[in-house]
């Protein structure tokens, strides 16, 4: 800010500076953007009298959680709630295990450039393939049950973790890994005593969350056939057993809290 | 220092024996129950049709190539539908989430006793839900159609967002506060320029990535009955319209693919 401006703000009042300094910018993208929400919102059509009927059903849902079914489908439920709970914890041990070399090998500074564009490649599509559609395409070829659910599960955990795994590793210290390769370490030594060390609190961080994910998208692989709770909380639902329904929900609730608090004690020992 | 004698000279080790010994408990155990797991879920499986797979998967692969590219003609509205309710379904959740964001952050919230938990309370519920179940349960209540699918991903994105806000509001620089405090501000001019100004970037932010990731779930939204191409994917799958799917597919990846593009730009510019 030159003097010639700040003489100008001499005995004016103080005004908040705009984010946009520009402003026929500014105002084209105020104007843009209102005009995107009038079209948006024109276009979705909403049946009011719909919806009003349905308010009552929705009223009769939120009541359901204040007596939640446990009992009458008990045995469904627990079917599903211990396959979930079986199809996270295989598929979290598999994707982790499968994701270590290939975030080794995404990352640019210890691996060369043939394997980094292979690993990179497997990292994108992971990431870009949505776990549903994954899922559905692994029940139309391995058939319906947890396998399916498993080997999604699987696939999208590589995903996730290879491309943070990586980019801890090209964010490392180069200096106590290069100590390390100084002292005549081999390969392997290198990575176990000088990259290892590094990164060892945030992948166990974030395995740990992983495993939380993996839960919560365990719920609906169900939807599409590939094992777990969603089966029985789709039926609850087209039954209109709200009440057992609202079990199931709080069911997952109570899973996710437990592994949230779980994750929060692991990351707090780690680091 | 764990040491041990070997030929009378002393060589270093990491850990001692108990240490170790733990370490080889707990491995143990945890092979286990991965073993556990891994026989549940092939208990359940048919494993003819596992060896049957490549055979399947082959043969999915050659009905579903060339993809039908004249469809694309149809699904010029869908891919409207679903950008709308990523976008509708942000904002109202931004909305929201402010507040309750405000509520449960420990400096700003109003009573740490009574309001805050139920702040949280509301945080971990909508958030450990995926929007699918949110879609299935609105479609009941809503009945189907694109307005369900916005109020959906409203509803998931609440927790998320406030959550990452909250986090925000707490890391905050108490100094400034005080100062605009200091100046004889009142509660809400303190908020307007103590902490708006330093949770602002952090809030562009994580619209912009959330916006992201309800453009990926949106796109899958339609196979419950909530509008968006998932809809047409969904029907395609019905009638084993293999090359419309690999349309769709492909459709949905580039939609994926150019909204993480824009997301990178957008927080690149803000941050």
């Amino acid at each position: 800010m030159n003097h010639r401006e700040l003489d100008d703000m001499l005995g004016k009042g103080w005004r908040k500076p705009h984010f946009v300094t520009n402003p026929t910018l500014r105002w084209s993208l105020i104007a843009g953007f209102a005009a995107y929400l009038v079209a948006a919102v024109m276009t979705i059509e909403v049946d009011w009298g719909r919806v009003y009927e349905g308010l009552d059903r929705g009223w009769q849902f939120v009541l359901a959680f204040t007596r939640p079914d446990f009992v009458s489908r008990a045995s469904d439920i627990w079917e599903g709630l211990s396959e979930s709970i079986v199809m996270t914890v295989a598929a979290s041990v598999v994707g982790i295990l499968i994701s270590i070399p290939i975030g080794l090998g995404a990352a640019r500074n210890i691996a060369p450039l043939p394997v980094y564009m292979i690993c990179r490649g497997i990292i994108a599509v992971s990431r870009a393939l949505q776990e549903i559609i994954v899922a559905i395409l692994l029940v139309a070829i391995f058939g319906f049950g947890p396998l399916a659910g498993f080997l999604t599960l699987s696939f999208a955990t590589i995903g996730f973790l290879s491309k943070l795994l990586a980019e801890d590793i090209e964010a490392m210290d180069r200096v106590q890994a290069e100590a390390i390769r100084a002292s005549g370490a081999k390969w392997t030594q290198w990575i176990n005593y000088g990259v290892q060390p590094q990164v060892m609190p945030r992948l166990v961080g974030l395995s740990i969350y992983r495993v939380d994910i993996n839960f919560r998208e365990s719920a609906i692989l169900g939807l599409v056939g590939a094992g777990g709770i969603g089966a029985t909380l789709n039926t609850a639902f087209d039954r209109y057993e709200y009440d057992t329904a609202a079990a199931i929900l709080m069911l997952i609730i109570g899973v996710v809290m437990a592994l949230e608090y779980l994750s929060g004690l692991v990351r707090a020992r780690v680091q | 220092m764990p040491v041990f004698e070997q030929d009378g000279a002393q060589v270093w080790r990491r850990r001692t024996s108990g240490q170790n010994l733990v370490r080889w408990f707990g491995w143990l155990v945890g092979v286990a129950v991965f073993l556990f797991c891994w026989q549940r879920i092939s208990e359940a499986t048919t494993w003819f049709f596992v060896w049957d797979a490549p055979r399947i998967a082959g043969d999915i692969w050659t009905r579903a190539t060339p993809p039908r590219w004249e469809y694309i003609a149809q699904l010029g509205r869908p891919i409207w539908d679903t950008l709308n309710i990523a976008t509708l379904g942000t904002l109202i959740a931004l909305c929201l989430a402010v507040p309750v964001a405000f509520l449960a952050a420990s400096n700003t919230t109003p009573s740490r006793l009574f309001i805050r938990p139920v702040a949280l309370l509301i945080i971990v519920s909508t958030r450990s839900i995926n929007s699918l179940i949110w879609a299935l349960l609105l479609i009941a209540i809503i009945g189907p159609g694109v307005f369900a699918g916005v109020i959906a991903i409203a509803i998931r994105s609440i927790g998320f967002c406030a959550k990452l806000l909250y986090e925000a509001i707490e890391e905050i620089d108490q100094s400034q506060v005080e100062a605009i405090t200091a100046t004889g501000a009142s509660r809400l001019q303190v908020m307007a320029y103590g902490i708006v100004p330093q949770i602002l970037p952090a809030f562009a932010g994580i619209a912009v990535f959330r916006w992201d990731i309800n453009i990926r779930e949106s796109t899958v939204l339609g196979l419950v009955g909530a509008g968006g191409i998932g809809l047409q994917l969904s029907s395609s799958l019905n009638v084993l319209a293999w090359p419309q799917v690999s349309l769709i597919l492909i459709v949905i990846l580039v939609a994926v693919v150019i909204s993480e593009w824009v997301s990178a730009k957008v927080r690149g510019a803000i941050i």
